[in-house]
């Protein structure tokens, strides 16, 4: 009779577990790196500034009223733009989704859209829309309407066909049925298109205003790189990467009230 | 109202689905539709309902849906379709909004399906926190609601597990037995049909033609699950359909 042992353990992994300490410890850990190299010497000022100096930098631009003097129009600009660009882009993406004459008709135009970096086409837009305001709203409109619109003609097709089915049966309305079924069905896929959106509008917003504007984060940036500032650049860089997860955490905080059904 | 099949034939490109079908579905019964699997019982009942249009023939209705009904020919279906971003009480309510039932008189509705589908008390619950069998209570709820005339049944149980699916049997001889409705219940389990059908229609399998309808006597509250009637009759369906579903099963599917 041979002796009975235990079957050994195959299962386990392949499944992400959510640990809250671990993003924070490695950028701060980054960041005491860097600190210390900086200290130390082995990083020269020419390569990476120190930390601290640029917090320093970053107080003293908030304290002097310039970091709200840049932000304000940096943040009107994103705001006008991209919610010109969704909504258009959300409108024609359902449309698409809905319509067969409309999806023929536009895709192919979407598609040709789409890879055409956009900031190839900021002096057009400065003589259709002129120098100041107009052509930088019009760039950041156009930047996040090609993805609003693929990622909405996608979530409409990607509803559930029984449930459209079921409200058929029922005798639902037409408007009923896109604004009871198709439209909630498809909002999952149009908020996590809004991500990828929002996150093209910033890198556009900064192509815009480094090409000409006189206030602004772009400008800020561009010109502490001319003069070779490297705490004022990284101060830039990180408002940037702020406004970045400022805008994810608040499509987060979007999806938590109007997804609540799903978790 | 009675609904009748009239000669109905019906392609899938160039695949015969169904083949000159006549069918009468008297009112108070339940027809059950069995055959084996691709017969077209599903289509049949889509033909039924008017999600689809016949290739040839026609589905007639006889004399007019009763007073108050607001969807005369009304489904129920395999995967529930409930809407998952709408509480238990607002799956029911969609399907009285567009006929401008809210507020009290919903509410109303509302509550009295529930209570005959033993949901009272889970009104407010969502989708994803019901198990399968209430899902389907849930969908057969909303069908009530809608006080149809004739109850279209697309394998109602087969999404559930076998314990379920007799807890649900026994709910469905219960609710007609309470208040008889016209039903076709489509399914491809004979012990659903035996114990659930006042007639059983056969179909063949592709292109389903009408084999045989079998009445059964038995009124439905009286059948149980171990009726060694009932067992003889399965055992006869199954007989007839066996040939058949072996045959079906080494088709090729898109030949």
């Amino acid at each position: 009779m041979p002796e009975p042992r235990p079957v050994p353990f195959r299962g386990g992994g392949f499944s992400p577990v959510r640990i809250r300490w671990a993003g924070p410890v490695v950028f701060a850990a980054l960041l005491a790196l860097i600190e210390w190299g900086t200290r130390a010497g082995w990083i020269s000022n020419l390569t990476l500034p120190r930390p601290s100096d640029v917090a320093r930098t970053l107080v003293d631009l908030a304290r002097s009223g310039m970091l709200w003097t840049h932000l304000a129009p940096s943040l009107t600009r994103l705001a006008v733009g991209s919610v010109l660009g969704v909504l258009a882009g959300t409108v024609i993406g359902v449309a698409i989704g809905l319509f067969s004459y409309i999806r023929a008709g536009l895709v192919p135009l979407v598609a040709a859209l789409f890879p055409i970096p956009k900031i190839a086409l900021l002096p057009l837009f400065v003589i259709w829309f002129g120098i100041d305001e107009g052509s930088k709203y019009a760039l950041i409109a156009l930047g996040t309407f090609t993805p609003t619109v693929v990622a909405t003609y996608g979530a409409v097709d990607n509803v559930d066909r029984t449930l459209i089915r079921m409200g058929q049966s029922f005798g639902l309305r037409w408007s009923s049925i896109v604004a009871k079924i198709v439209l909630p069905g498809a909002l999952p896929g149009i908020l996590s298109g809004l991500r990828v959106s929002l996150a093209i509008g910033i890198i556009l917003l900064v192509a815009a205003e480094m090409l000409g504007a006189e206030h602004g984060i772009g400008a800020y940036i561009l010109e502490a790189g001319s003069l070779y500032d490297l705490e004022r650049l990284f101060a830039g860089v990180v408002i940037l990467s702020a406004l970045g997860v400022v805008t994810s955490w608040g499509i987060g905080i979007l999806e938590r009230r109007l997804l609540r059904w799903r978790n | 109202m009675e609904l009748t099949l009239d000669r109905i034939t019906h392609h899938y490109g160039g695949m015969a689905v169904l083949q000159d079908i006549s069918l009468r579905i008297p009112a108070g019964e339940i027809l059950c539709v069995i055959g084996p699997s691709g017969c077209g019982k599903s289509t049949l009942l889509r033909l039924l309902g008017g999600l689809e249009q016949p290739g040839a023939g026609q589905v007639l209705q006889l004399g007019d849906p009763p007073e108050g009904c607001l969807n005369p020919l009304t489904y129920v279906f395999q995967d529930f379709a409930l809407l998952p971003w709408r509480t238990v009480a607002g799956n029911i309510s969609l399907v009285l909004e567009d006929h401008g039932i809210r507020g009290r008189a919903a509410r109303a509705i509302i509550d009295a399906v529930l209570a005959r589908t033993r949901l009272s008390g889970f009104a407010d619950a969502f989708p994803r926190q019901l198990s399968g069998g209430m899902k389907q209570r849930v969908a057969i709820a909303r069908a009530l609601a809608v006080n149809p005339a004739v109850m279209l049944l697309d394998e109602p149980l087969s999404a559930l597990d076998a314990q379920t699916r007799e807890l649900l049997m026994e709910d469905l001889v219960a609710l007609w037995t309470r208040q008889p409705f016209t039903g076709v219940y489509v399914t491809h389990n004979l012990a659903e049909a035996v114990r659930l059908g006042h007639r059983i229609a056969v179909l063949s399998r592709r292109p389903g033609r009408l084999r045989e309808v079998i009445r059964i006597d038995t009124p439905l509250a009286d059948r149980q699950a171990a009726d060694p009637a009932l067992d003889r009759l399965q055992t006869r369906l199954w007989e007839m359909m066996r040939e058949e579903a072996i045959a079906a099963d080494q088709e090729l599917r898109d030949a």
